[in-house]
């Protein structure tokens, strides 16, 4: 069906790898701070002095911190599908780099699939499109492991 | 509770919350019209007018201050417009506060009003993709419940928290502002009601989630040399401490807009959250705890937050604040009251008027004037309150 052209919904945040993408964040050349989205200006490590990054592809899989779902169609600027298609969110663990980044989960996992503790990998897939292009985005996909930190 | 950074409220005023979509200047100045009422003296005697801005009502609303005080009639006095989201109203009375305590007034009239439209609250129009509050809306749909949601699950999941504990905060909050003249929603709800509206955002149902509303509050603050000349024959309410800290890196909580929290590996994460320690510097500046406290004023922009407050502020250890709701501690009547006004449960949220409406609830109580919703006794309140982009309030008001 898709002889679209797939391009990021935002340039430069993760890679278009589609079967291995990672998101794309920042890494102080100072002390290592890392950052998402990528840092640019000055490193938030109030202690550190650092102005250079480095590109950093951050860990394609963490363990969700918390989850919740949009039951309600968001308000622009989000683009939503008509008729719209409630879907899932978690805040993931990212141990390597000690920080928790947010994203949709796939379609089709409802909250009730989900629980603090669960593994889940980065996916791409489509945001929304247009006439011409698919305009893809990071989620979030459960693997199966479950870590029971939870209740 | 004496210290070198107390000034007084003279006068306390409000307009009743509700949508009606009028002009938000009417109900800035119907506030400061019965605060200054309250106070017992004219605008003209107002030296520093400090407003809390709004951004939903055009050029008006980002100068907020000159706004109302063109409003009441140009008098010369000094201003300031202030805008730190939710926590833009403590910002002003910080303004008008430092002020007073350098000595550059006496006497400061602080207001905050809002229009606001229906639904969720959305980002500023346009395409700004460098913007994180445009952003998240459009790659990720993330709404404001959104992130209240995320601390509610995590609640249930670390702490055991249910569904049912979530519901019996707005059962009491609902039960409080029936006796408040000032509230939008006067309607109690039953557990089965809440727990049978609609899912907005799981675990939240939509009668936990605090609506956006109009309103307007304003105070009367002055020096304590001046309000022992204007207000020697009543109670003299006092505002011991206001608390406008940022968070701390590394922030280990994801915070609105955020798409991601600070990372931890370069620097090891403090102690304190920022809730806490946002109520944590106003216990220090008041030179009080935790235990001096009669009531407390909370932001429960969910009812799930409501509970997280109650740790935050100190009434209980972490994952204890379930047992003191559900031991009635925290209903008017119970140990420390709180959200004696109905909180935004029953207000829904008027941005910059709210952090002023949650001081004027506490001069009231603090009067005994809170006719209705008083809770016995009232001598040292706290208000708490966050924001996005690391705004937070929290304020300490005693007689």
């Amino acid at each position: 069906m898709t002889s679209k052209t797939r391009v990021p919904a935002i340039e430069g945040w993760f890679t278009m790898d589609e079967q291995a993408p990672a998101l794309l964040g920042s890494s102080c050349t100072s002390c290592g701070n890392f950052a998402f989205p990528k840092e640019t200006f000055f490193c938030r490590n109030p202690d550190c002095q650092g102005k250079e990054f480095a590109e950093a592809p951050l860990s394609r899989t963490g363990t969700i911190w918390s989850y919740t779902d949009a039951c309600y169609q968001p308000p622009k600027p989000y683009e939503a599908a008509d008729p719209y298609v409630p879907f899932s969110l978690a805040a993931v663990e990212l141990a390597a780099e000690q920080m928790v980044v947010m994203g949709q989960i796939v379609p089709g996992v409802g909250v009730d699939d989900l629980h603090v503790g669960d593994e889940v990998e980065l996916v791409l897939d489509t945001l929304y499109e247009d006439d011409e292009h698919e305009y893809m985005v990071w989620k979030w996909r459960p693997t199966g492991v479950r870590n029971g930190q939870g209740a | 509770m004496a210290n070198d950074k107390q000034i007084a409220v003279l006068g306390a005023g409000m307009h009743p919350w509700g949508k009606w979509g009028r002009n938000f200047v009417e109900y800035g100045l119907a506030a400061a019209s019965d605060a200054l009422a309250e106070a017992g003296i004219p605008w003209t005697d107002v030296q520093y007018v400090a407003g809390a801005d709004t951004i939903r009502n055009g050029y008006p609303g980002f100068v907020a201050g000159a706004t109302f005080a063109q409003a009441l009639g140009w008098t010369g006095a000094r201003v300031s417009s202030a805008y730190a989201a939710c926590a833009s109203g403590a910002q002003a009375i910080s303004n008008a506060r430092a002020q007073i305590l350098a000595g550059l007034c006496d006497v400061a009239l602080v207001i905050g009003a809002d229009t606001t439209p229906k639904g969720f609250f959305t980002p500023v129009g346009g395409d700004r993709k460098d913007d994180p509050d445009w952003l998240r809306f459009h790659l990720m749909g993330a709404t404001n419940p959104t992130y209240f949601a995320l601390y509610a699950r995590r609640r249930m999941e670390l702490f055991g928290a249910t569904e049912a504990d979530f519901a019996a905060v707005k059962v009491k909050n609902a039960r409080h502002g029936v006796g408040n003249p000032y509230a939008r929603y006067r309607k109690e709800v039953t557990a089965e009601e809440v727990l049978a509206s609609p899912m907005v955002a799981d675990p939240l149902r939509l009668l936990e989630i605090c609506a956006t509303s109009d309103g307007g509050a304003a105070l009367v603050l002055c020096s304590m040399e001046y309000a022992k000349k204007h207000a020697a024959s009543r109670d003299l309410v006092t505002i011991d401490a206001v608390s406008t800290v940022t968070p701390r890196f590394p922030q280990a909580i994801i915070e609105m807009p955020n798409f991601s929290t600070d990372s931890s590996i370069a620097s090891a994460s403090v102690g304190a959250t920022f809730k806490e320690s946002v109520a944590m510097a106003a216990y220090e500046e008041a030179g009080i705890g935790p235990e001096d406290l009669s009531l407390a004023e909370v932001y429960d922009l969910s009812s799930a937050l409501e509970l997280d407050w109650y740790e935050d502020i100190g009434l209980c250890k972490q994952g204890e604040a379930e047992r003191m709701l559900r031991d009635g501690d925290t209903a008017i009547g119970g140990r420390i009251p709180v959200n004696a006004s109905g909180g935004l449960s029953s207000f829904g949220e008027a941005i910059p008027a709210q952090a002023i409406a949650q001081v004027c609830e506490l001069v009231w109580q603090l009067r005994g004037q809170a006719e209705g919703r008083q809770v016995e006794g009232a001598r040292v309140g706290i208000t708490a309150n966050q924001g996005l982009f690391g705004h937070g309030s929290s304020i300490i008001v005693s007689k």
